[in-house]
Protein backbone atom coordinates (compact mmCIF):
# COMPACT_ATOMS: atom_id res chain seq x y z
CA UNK A 1 0.00 0.00 0.00
CA UNK A 2 1.21 3.43 -0.89
CA UNK A 3 1.74 5.45 2.08
CA UNK A 4 0.15 9.26 1.16
CA UNK A 5 2.73 11.90 1.44
CA UNK A 6 1.13 14.16 4.18
CA UNK A 7 0.42 10.83 6.36
CA UNK A 8 4.59 11.08 6.12
CA UNK A 9 4.68 13.87 6.70
CA UNK A 10 2.93 14.24 9.85
CA UNK A 11 4.79 10.91 11.00
CA UNK A 12 8.14 13.01 10.18
CA UNK A 13 7.17 16.27 12.63
CA UNK A 14 5.35 14.16 15.74
CA UNK A 15 7.88 11.37 15.66
CA UNK A 16 11.14 11.66 14.19
CA UNK A 17 9.92 9.01 11.53
CA UNK A 18 12.53 9.10 8.47
CA UNK A 19 13.65 6.24 5.99
CA UNK A 20 16.22 3.73 5.76
CA UNK A 21 18.46 3.16 2.38
CA UNK A 22 17.65 -1.15 1.37
CA UNK A 23 20.96 -0.03 -0.64
CA UNK A 24 23.53 0.71 2.25
CA UNK A 25 21.55 0.89 5.24
CA UNK A 26 21.98 5.15 5.78
CA UNK A 27 19.18 6.02 7.70
CA UNK A 28 17.76 9.34 6.42
CA UNK A 29 15.78 12.59 8.05
CA UNK A 30 13.71 14.20 6.92
CA UNK A 31 12.74 11.12 4.58
CA UNK A 32 13.21 12.40 1.14
CA UNK A 33 12.91 8.73 -0.81
CA UNK A 34 16.13 9.33 -2.57
CA UNK A 35 19.41 8.17 -0.04
CA UNK A 36 22.12 10.96 0.10
CA UNK A 37 25.04 8.71 0.64
CA UNK A 38 24.59 6.13 -2.22
CA UNK A 39 22.32 8.17 -4.78
CA UNK A 40 19.61 5.05 -5.09
CA UNK A 41 15.87 5.10 -4.17
CA UNK A 42 15.26 4.97 -0.44
CA UNK A 43 11.20 4.53 0.86
CA UNK A 44 11.43 2.06 3.67
CA UNK A 45 10.14 3.98 6.57
CA UNK A 46 12.12 4.11 9.85
CA UNK A 47 11.12 5.58 13.31
CA UNK A 48 14.57 7.06 14.54
CA UNK A 49 15.41 6.58 18.94
CA UNK A 50 14.66 10.35 19.47
CA UNK A 51 18.21 9.97 21.27
CA UNK A 52 21.20 11.98 19.92
CA UNK A 53 23.11 14.61 21.33
CA UNK A 54 23.72 18.69 21.14
CA UNK A 55 26.28 19.28 17.95
CA UNK A 56 25.45 22.94 18.37
CA UNK A 57 22.99 25.41 19.50
CA UNK A 58 21.90 29.17 19.90
CA UNK A 59 19.49 31.00 22.05
CA UNK A 60 16.86 33.58 20.84
CA UNK A 61 15.18 35.73 21.89
CA UNK A 62 13.43 37.68 19.05
CA UNK A 63 11.00 34.72 18.55
CA UNK A 64 9.52 34.98 14.54
CA UNK A 65 6.02 35.35 13.72
CA UNK A 66 3.86 32.58 15.89
CA UNK A 67 6.85 31.61 18.50
CA UNK A 68 6.77 35.07 20.69
CA UNK A 69 4.96 33.18 23.19
CA UNK A 70 8.07 31.05 23.65
CA UNK A 71 11.16 33.51 23.59
CA UNK A 72 13.44 33.25 24.74
CA UNK A 73 14.34 30.11 23.60
CA UNK A 74 17.11 27.92 22.29
CA UNK A 75 18.05 25.98 18.80
CA UNK A 76 20.31 23.42 18.43
CA UNK A 77 21.64 21.16 15.77
CA UNK A 78 20.98 17.69 17.03
CA UNK A 79 23.13 14.53 15.84
CA UNK A 80 21.03 11.79 16.08
CA UNK A 81 22.56 8.29 17.89
CA UNK A 82 21.56 7.20 14.32
CA UNK A 83 23.53 9.75 12.37
CA UNK A 84 21.20 12.60 10.76
CA UNK A 85 21.24 16.15 12.20
CA UNK A 86 17.95 17.73 13.12
CA UNK A 87 17.75 21.05 13.50
CA UNK A 88 14.67 21.48 16.85
CA UNK A 89 13.72 23.76 19.86
CA UNK A 90 15.39 22.52 23.02
CA UNK A 91 12.54 22.49 26.13
CA UNK A 92 12.60 21.41 29.65
CA UNK A 93 16.04 22.68 29.94
CA UNK A 94 16.00 23.44 33.77
CA UNK A 95 18.34 25.05 35.85
CA UNK A 96 21.10 23.27 33.29
CA UNK A 97 23.29 25.36 30.90
CA UNK A 98 23.39 23.74 27.56
CA UNK A 99 26.28 22.41 26.53
CA UNK A 100 28.43 21.31 23.32
CA UNK A 101 27.87 17.21 23.81
CA UNK A 102 25.02 16.94 25.99
CA UNK A 103 22.34 14.22 25.45
CA UNK A 104 18.74 14.86 24.50
CA UNK A 105 16.06 13.18 23.53
CA UNK A 106 12.84 13.76 21.15
CA UNK A 107 9.61 14.76 22.59
CA UNK A 108 6.42 15.90 21.36
CA UNK A 109 5.53 19.44 22.26
CA UNK A 110 3.35 22.25 20.78
CA UNK A 111 5.28 24.66 18.66
CA UNK A 112 2.81 27.60 17.94
CA UNK A 113 -0.69 28.70 17.42
CA UNK A 114 -1.41 29.29 13.85
CA UNK A 115 -1.89 33.20 13.98
CA UNK A 116 -0.72 33.53 17.28
CA UNK A 117 -4.05 33.78 18.99
CA UNK A 118 -6.91 31.77 20.58
CA UNK A 119 -7.96 30.88 17.85
CA UNK A 120 -5.99 29.12 15.09
CA UNK A 121 -4.77 25.82 14.51
CA UNK A 122 -2.30 24.23 17.08
CA UNK A 123 0.96 23.07 15.68
CA UNK A 124 2.52 19.73 17.58
CA UNK A 125 5.84 18.72 16.82
CA UNK A 126 9.44 17.30 17.85
CA UNK A 127 11.54 18.96 20.71
CA UNK A 128 14.73 17.72 22.54
CA UNK A 129 14.83 17.62 26.31
CA UNK A 130 17.87 16.79 28.43
CA UNK A 131 18.49 13.11 29.13
CA UNK A 132 17.62 14.30 32.99
CA UNK A 133 14.89 11.17 33.73
CA UNK A 134 17.96 8.65 32.53
CA UNK A 135 20.43 10.32 35.08
CA UNK A 136 18.11 10.69 38.02
CA UNK A 137 16.80 6.86 37.63
CA UNK A 138 20.56 5.71 37.92
CA UNK A 139 21.25 8.12 40.78
CA UNK A 140 18.43 6.48 42.30
CA UNK A 141 19.26 3.08 42.04
CA UNK B 1 -29.09 -5.87 48.57
CA UNK B 2 -29.21 -9.88 47.97
CA UNK B 3 -25.84 -11.04 47.12
CA UNK B 4 -27.48 -12.21 43.87
CA UNK B 5 -28.13 -8.64 42.83
CA UNK B 6 -24.62 -7.18 44.69
CA UNK B 7 -22.55 -9.62 42.30
CA UNK B 8 -24.71 -8.34 39.46
CA UNK B 9 -23.36 -4.95 39.87
CA UNK B 10 -19.84 -5.74 38.92
CA UNK B 11 -18.54 -4.89 35.56
CA UNK B 12 -16.63 -8.14 34.87
CA UNK B 13 -15.32 -8.92 31.30
CA UNK B 14 -16.39 -12.52 29.80
CA UNK B 15 -12.20 -12.64 28.62
CA UNK B 16 -10.20 -11.69 31.40
CA UNK B 17 -8.63 -8.40 30.55
CA UNK B 18 -5.24 -6.37 32.14
CA UNK B 19 -2.99 -3.55 31.76
CA UNK B 20 -0.41 -4.71 29.49
CA UNK B 21 1.63 -1.65 29.58
CA UNK B 22 1.25 1.88 31.59
CA UNK B 23 3.05 4.83 32.05
CA UNK B 24 2.83 8.33 33.53
CA UNK B 25 3.88 11.94 33.06
CA UNK B 26 4.59 14.85 36.01
CA UNK B 27 5.54 18.06 34.12
CA UNK B 28 8.73 19.31 35.64
CA UNK B 29 7.63 22.53 37.38
CA UNK B 30 6.49 23.31 40.80
CA UNK B 31 4.96 26.14 42.73
CA UNK B 32 4.84 26.04 46.33
CA UNK B 33 1.49 26.03 47.95
CA UNK B 34 3.38 28.73 50.75
CA UNK B 35 4.83 31.09 47.73
CA UNK B 36 0.34 30.91 46.14
CA UNK B 37 -0.43 31.83 49.81
CA UNK B 38 2.40 34.48 49.75
CA UNK B 39 0.45 36.40 47.01
CA UNK B 40 -3.20 36.13 48.41
CA UNK B 41 -3.01 35.90 52.16
CA UNK B 42 0.60 37.81 52.94
CA UNK B 43 1.88 33.76 54.19
CA UNK B 44 -0.65 33.84 57.21
CA UNK B 45 -3.02 31.04 55.18
CA UNK B 46 -2.78 27.25 55.98
CA UNK B 47 -1.95 25.19 52.95
CA UNK B 48 -3.35 22.10 51.85
CA UNK B 49 -0.40 20.42 50.22
CA UNK B 50 3.51 21.17 49.68
CA UNK B 51 3.74 22.13 46.10
CA UNK B 52 1.91 21.24 42.77
CA UNK B 53 3.24 20.65 39.32
CA UNK B 54 3.17 23.33 36.69
CA UNK B 55 3.57 22.65 32.81
CA UNK B 56 5.96 24.15 30.36
CA UNK B 57 4.57 26.56 28.25
CA UNK B 58 4.93 24.07 25.65
CA UNK B 59 3.02 21.37 27.07
CA UNK B 60 -0.87 20.64 27.30
CA UNK B 61 -3.01 17.31 27.59
CA UNK B 62 -2.35 16.46 24.22
CA UNK B 63 1.95 16.28 24.81
CA UNK B 64 1.28 15.01 28.31
CA UNK B 65 -0.83 12.23 26.93
CA UNK B 66 1.63 11.39 24.29
CA UNK B 67 4.79 11.00 26.82
CA UNK B 68 2.83 8.81 29.15
CA UNK B 69 1.31 6.89 26.41
CA UNK B 70 4.92 5.95 24.80
CA UNK B 71 5.98 5.00 28.60
CA UNK B 72 2.99 2.53 28.64
CA UNK B 73 4.26 1.40 25.06
CA UNK B 74 7.95 1.02 25.78
CA UNK B 75 6.41 -1.21 28.63
CA UNK B 76 3.97 -3.43 26.86
CA UNK B 77 6.49 -3.89 23.74
CA UNK B 78 3.27 -4.20 21.55
CA UNK B 79 3.18 -2.97 17.70
CA UNK B 80 1.14 0.21 18.23
CA UNK B 81 -1.24 -0.75 14.77
CA UNK B 82 -2.15 -3.41 17.01
CA UNK B 83 -4.74 -1.12 19.10
CA UNK B 84 -8.11 -0.52 18.11
CA UNK B 85 -8.69 2.69 20.17
CA UNK B 86 -7.35 5.05 21.64
CA UNK B 87 -9.24 7.03 24.51
CA UNK B 88 -7.90 10.15 26.41
CA UNK B 89 -10.03 11.78 29.84
CA UNK B 90 -9.52 15.12 30.68
CA UNK B 91 -11.38 18.38 31.57
CA UNK B 92 -8.29 20.30 29.74
CA UNK B 93 -8.39 19.11 26.14
CA UNK B 94 -6.70 21.89 24.37
CA UNK B 95 -9.49 22.09 21.56
CA UNK B 96 -13.13 22.48 22.59
CA UNK B 97 -14.17 20.66 18.84
CA UNK B 98 -11.37 18.99 17.42
CA UNK B 99 -10.79 15.46 19.32
CA UNK B 100 -7.20 15.09 21.80
CA UNK B 101 -7.29 11.56 20.74
CA UNK B 102 -6.59 11.55 17.09
CA UNK B 103 -3.66 14.17 17.29
CA UNK B 104 -2.26 11.14 20.49
CA UNK B 105 -3.33 8.31 17.99
CA UNK B 106 -1.28 9.79 15.39
CA UNK B 107 2.22 10.49 17.22
CA UNK B 108 1.90 6.87 18.65
CA UNK B 109 1.22 5.31 15.24
CA UNK B 110 -1.53 3.65 15.80
CA UNK B 111 -3.37 5.26 13.37
CA UNK B 112 -5.35 4.82 11.07
CA UNK B 113 -7.85 1.99 11.88
CA UNK B 114 -8.59 2.29 15.42
CA UNK B 115 -11.39 4.05 17.52
CA UNK B 116 -10.52 7.30 18.74
CA UNK B 117 -12.71 9.73 20.90
CA UNK B 118 -12.57 11.70 23.84
CA UNK B 119 -14.07 11.43 26.90
CA UNK B 120 -15.37 13.92 29.85
CA UNK B 121 -16.14 13.49 33.46
CA UNK B 122 -14.43 15.77 35.54
CA UNK B 123 -11.55 13.85 37.37
CA UNK B 124 -13.40 10.57 36.52
CA UNK B 125 -13.15 10.84 32.86
CA UNK B 126 -9.79 8.23 32.53
CA UNK B 127 -10.84 5.82 34.84
CA UNK B 128 -14.39 5.66 32.68
CA UNK B 129 -12.05 5.06 29.36
CA UNK B 130 -10.56 2.34 31.05
CA UNK B 131 -13.91 0.93 31.85
CA UNK B 132 -14.97 1.14 28.23
CA UNK B 133 -11.34 0.02 27.01
CA UNK B 134 -11.90 -3.12 29.28
CA UNK B 135 -15.17 -3.81 27.64
CA UNK B 136 -13.30 -3.36 23.99
CA UNK B 137 -10.66 -5.90 25.05
CA UNK B 138 -13.01 -8.10 27.42
CA UNK B 139 -15.65 -8.87 24.72
CA UNK B 140 -12.81 -9.86 22.37
CA UNK B 141 -13.85 -7.16 19.92
CA UNK B 142 -10.34 -5.56 20.04
CA UNK B 143 -6.89 -7.03 21.38
CA UNK B 144 -5.70 -3.90 22.62
CA UNK B 145 -7.08 -0.40 23.79
CA UNK B 146 -5.59 2.69 25.37
CA UNK B 147 -7.37 4.66 27.79
CA UNK B 148 -5.00 8.07 29.35
CA UNK B 149 -6.32 9.99 31.88
CA UNK B 150 -4.54 13.88 31.80
CA UNK B 151 -5.32 17.49 32.84
CA UNK B 152 -3.56 20.76 33.04
CA UNK B 153 -6.24 21.30 35.88
CA UNK B 154 -6.45 25.71 36.45
CA UNK B 155 -8.10 26.93 39.39
CA UNK B 156 -9.39 30.92 39.81
CA UNK B 157 -6.51 33.10 40.94
CA UNK B 158 -6.82 33.40 44.81
CA UNK B 159 -9.37 30.43 44.94
CA UNK B 160 -8.76 27.51 46.89
CA UNK B 161 -8.59 25.45 43.84
CA UNK B 162 -5.55 27.54 42.30
CA UNK B 163 -3.39 26.11 45.35
CA UNK B 164 -4.23 22.16 44.42
CA UNK B 165 -4.96 22.51 40.38
CA UNK B 166 -2.05 21.12 38.59
CA UNK B 167 -0.93 19.08 35.98
CA UNK B 168 -0.15 15.27 35.20
CA UNK B 169 -1.50 11.95 34.68
CA UNK B 170 -1.19 8.38 32.99
CA UNK B 171 -2.17 6.33 30.51
CA UNK B 172 -3.00 2.29 30.14
CA UNK B 173 -2.73 -0.28 27.26
CA UNK B 174 -5.24 -2.91 28.57
CA UNK B 175 -5.03 -6.37 26.52
CA UNK B 176 -5.37 -10.07 27.27
CA UNK B 177 -5.10 -10.50 30.80
CA UNK B 178 -2.46 -13.39 29.96
CA UNK B 179 0.01 -10.43 28.43
CA UNK B 180 -0.53 -8.19 31.29
CA UNK B 181 1.55 -6.87 34.19
CA UNK B 182 -1.64 -6.66 36.44
CA UNK B 183 -5.04 -7.90 35.65
CA UNK B 184 -8.28 -5.99 36.44
CA UNK B 185 -9.99 -8.41 38.30
CA UNK B 186 -13.62 -6.41 38.10
CA UNK B 187 -14.67 -3.00 38.48
CA UNK B 188 -17.97 -1.14 40.07
CA UNK B 189 -19.61 2.44 39.18
CA UNK B 190 -21.43 4.37 41.25
CA UNK B 191 -22.80 7.78 39.50
CA UNK B 192 -25.29 10.46 41.15
CA UNK B 193 -26.57 13.79 39.78
CA UNK B 194 -25.04 16.47 42.12
CA UNK B 195 -24.05 19.79 41.51
CA UNK B 196 -20.61 20.01 43.41
CA UNK B 197 -18.23 21.38 40.81
CA UNK B 198 -18.70 22.56 37.36
CA UNK B 199 -17.56 24.91 34.26
CA UNK B 200 -19.65 26.44 31.45
CA UNK B 201 -18.82 26.55 28.32
CA UNK B 202 -16.63 29.06 26.77
CA UNK B 203 -15.37 29.86 30.73
CA UNK B 204 -11.44 29.28 31.73
CA UNK B 205 -12.09 28.61 35.81
CA UNK B 206 -14.60 25.78 37.19
CA UNK B 207 -17.55 26.99 39.69
CA UNK B 208 -17.74 24.91 43.10
CA UNK B 209 -21.26 24.56 44.87
CA UNK B 210 -19.21 24.95 48.49
CA UNK B 211 -22.13 22.74 50.35
CA UNK B 212 -21.69 19.89 48.40
CA UNK B 213 -17.94 19.38 47.70
CA UNK B 214 -17.22 16.84 50.80
CA UNK B 215 -19.78 14.82 52.31
CA UNK B 216 -22.50 14.27 49.57
CA UNK B 217 -20.05 14.28 46.51
CA UNK B 218 -16.02 13.10 47.48
CA UNK B 219 -17.15 10.80 50.15
CA UNK B 220 -20.70 9.61 49.55
CA UNK B 221 -19.67 8.44 46.12
CA UNK B 222 -15.88 7.17 46.63
CA UNK B 223 -17.11 5.08 49.95
CA UNK B 224 -20.12 3.89 48.51
CA UNK B 225 -18.34 2.49 45.30
CA UNK B 226 -15.63 1.15 47.77
CA UNK B 227 -17.98 -0.72 49.81
CA UNK B 228 -20.33 -2.01 47.12
CA UNK B 229 -17.40 -3.57 45.33
CA UNK B 230 -16.06 -4.76 48.95
CA UNK B 231 -18.96 -6.41 49.53
CA UNK B 232 -19.91 -7.78 45.94
CA UNK B 233 -16.58 -9.08 45.63
CA UNK B 234 -16.62 -10.65 49.33
CA UNK B 235 -13.21 -8.88 50.14
CA UNK B 236 -12.36 -6.49 53.31
CA UNK B 237 -9.66 -4.08 53.28
CA UNK B 238 -7.12 -6.52 54.57
CA UNK B 239 -7.13 -9.01 50.85
CA UNK B 240 -5.30 -5.93 50.01
CA UNK B 241 -1.79 -4.58 49.74
CA UNK B 242 -2.51 -1.16 48.17
CA UNK B 243 -5.59 1.43 48.11
CA UNK B 244 -5.83 4.41 45.91
CA UNK B 245 -8.20 6.62 45.65
CA UNK B 246 -8.77 10.35 43.92
CA UNK B 247 -6.79 12.70 45.94
CA UNK B 248 -7.55 16.46 45.39
CA UNK B 249 -5.80 17.31 48.70
CA UNK B 250 -4.20 15.13 51.16
CA UNK B 251 -6.99 15.01 53.61
CA UNK B 252 -9.95 13.92 52.25
CA UNK B 253 -7.97 10.54 50.58
CA UNK B 254 -6.39 9.82 53.78
CA UNK B 255 -10.38 10.24 55.56
CA UNK B 256 -12.25 7.86 53.36
CA UNK B 257 -9.50 5.17 53.81
CA UNK B 258 -9.50 5.18 57.35
CA UNK B 259 -13.13 4.95 57.37
CA UNK B 260 -13.22 1.80 54.82
CA UNK B 261 -10.66 0.14 57.15
CA UNK B 262 -7.57 0.85 55.03
CA UNK B 263 -4.25 1.92 56.77
CA UNK B 264 -2.08 4.57 56.26
CA UNK B 265 0.51 2.21 54.92
CA UNK B 266 -2.04 0.85 52.34
CA UNK B 267 -2.59 4.29 51.19
CA UNK B 268 1.27 5.63 51.19
CA UNK B 269 2.33 4.50 47.98
CA UNK B 270 -0.20 5.80 45.60
CA UNK B 271 -0.68 8.97 47.68
CA UNK B 272 0.97 11.77 45.63
CA UNK B 273 -1.24 15.28 45.92
CA UNK B 274 1.05 16.68 48.18
CA UNK B 275 4.10 16.41 46.09
CA UNK B 276 2.41 17.14 42.21
CA UNK B 277 -1.02 18.63 43.63
CA UNK B 278 -4.51 17.62 42.30
CA UNK B 279 -3.93 16.02 38.38
CA UNK B 280 -7.99 16.11 38.31
CA UNK B 281 -8.30 13.12 35.46
CA UNK B 282 -4.82 11.87 36.41
CA UNK B 283 -5.25 11.94 40.28
CA UNK B 284 -6.62 8.29 41.37
CA UNK B 285 -4.71 6.64 38.19
CA UNK B 286 -0.91 8.39 38.61
CA UNK B 287 -1.14 6.73 42.11
CA UNK B 288 -1.93 3.30 40.68
CA UNK B 289 1.13 3.74 38.94
CA UNK B 290 2.98 4.26 41.42
CA UNK B 291 2.08 1.73 43.07
CA UNK B 292 2.86 -0.62 39.83
CA UNK B 293 6.56 0.36 40.56
CA UNK B 294 7.30 -1.11 43.44
CA UNK B 295 4.63 -3.94 43.53
CA UNK B 296 5.28 -7.55 43.69
CA UNK B 297 3.74 -10.36 41.90
CA UNK B 298 0.32 -11.69 43.60
CA UNK B 299 -0.26 -8.15 45.39
CA UNK B 300 -4.01 -6.88 44.95
CA UNK B 301 -4.38 -3.01 44.63
CA UNK B 302 -8.17 -1.33 45.07
CA UNK B 303 -8.47 1.94 43.00
CA UNK B 304 -11.38 4.50 43.68
CA UNK B 305 -11.32 7.21 41.09
CA UNK B 306 -13.77 10.37 41.52
CA UNK B 307 -15.32 12.95 38.94
CA UNK B 308 -17.74 15.64 40.46
CA UNK B 309 -21.04 15.81 38.79
CA UNK B 310 -20.66 13.33 40.57
CA UNK B 311 -19.20 9.66 40.56
CA UNK B 312 -16.74 7.00 41.28
CA UNK B 313 -15.31 4.15 39.73
CA UNK B 314 -13.57 1.21 41.78
CA UNK B 315 -11.23 -1.30 40.38
CA UNK B 316 -10.05 -4.66 41.76
CA UNK B 317 -6.17 -5.10 40.37
CA UNK B 318 -3.86 -8.18 40.93
CA UNK B 319 -0.07 -7.66 40.05
CA UNK B 320 0.80 -10.81 37.70
CA UNK B 321 4.69 -12.07 37.59
CA UNK B 322 5.34 -10.22 34.22
CA UNK B 323 5.47 -6.82 36.31
CA UNK B 324 9.10 -6.60 37.86
CA UNK B 325 10.77 -7.35 34.41
CA UNK B 326 8.55 -4.81 32.51
CA UNK B 327 8.74 -1.83 34.64
CA UNK B 328 11.84 -0.41 34.52
CA UNK B 329 11.28 -0.29 30.62
CA UNK B 330 10.44 3.55 31.18
CA UNK B 331 10.50 6.32 33.85
CA UNK B 332 8.78 5.66 36.82
CA UNK B 333 6.33 8.06 38.42
CA UNK B 334 8.98 9.07 41.28
CA UNK B 335 11.44 9.75 39.09
CA UNK B 336 9.29 12.63 37.60
CA UNK B 337 8.36 13.81 40.81
CA UNK B 338 12.23 14.02 41.23
CA UNK B 339 12.56 16.33 38.30
CA UNK B 340 11.51 19.11 39.93
CA UNK B 341 12.35 22.91 38.61
CA UNK B 342 10.87 25.44 41.54
CA UNK B 343 9.27 28.60 40.12
CA UNK B 344 7.75 31.69 41.76
CA UNK B 345 4.02 33.19 40.98
CA UNK B 346 5.27 35.46 38.53
CA UNK B 347 6.61 33.00 36.11
CA UNK B 348 3.50 30.72 37.05
CA UNK B 349 1.88 33.70 35.75
CA UNK B 350 3.12 33.70 32.87
CA UNK B 351 3.78 29.99 32.10
CA UNK B 352 -0.42 29.61 32.88
CA UNK B 353 -1.19 32.45 30.52
CA UNK B 354 -3.09 34.18 33.62
CA UNK B 355 -1.74 37.73 32.29
CA UNK B 356 -3.87 39.37 29.56
CA UNK B 357 -1.36 40.52 26.94
CA UNK B 358 -3.96 41.96 24.84
ZN1 LIG C 1 22.04 4.27 0.33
Amino acid sequence: MEIPRHWRLKKQRYALVGEVCPHCDAKIFPPRDVCPECGDEAKTLFEFSGRGEVYSYTTLSNAPAGYQASAPYTVALVKLDEGPMVTAQLTDIGEQDVEIGMPVEMVTRKLRSEGDDDRGMLVYGYKFRPMELQQLAAAAD
Amino acid sequence: MTDKVSENLLLKPSRPVGIVGYGAYVPRYRLPAKEISRIWTGGTGGVPIQEKSVPGPDEDTTTMSIEAARNALARAGIDPEEIRAVWVGSESHPYAVKPTSTIVAEALGVVPFTQAGDWEFACKAGTEAMVAAMGLVGSDMAKYALAIGMDTAQGRPGDALEYTASAGGAAFLLGPAEESVAVIESTLSYVTDTPDFWRREYQKYPEHGQRFTGEPAYFKHISSAAQSYLDATGTTAEDYQYAVFHQPNSKFPSRVAGQLGFSKEQIATGLLVSVIGNTYSGAAIIGLTAILDVAEPGDRILMVSFGSGAGSDAFGIRVTERLPERRDLAPKTQTYIARRTEIDYATYSRMRGKLVLK
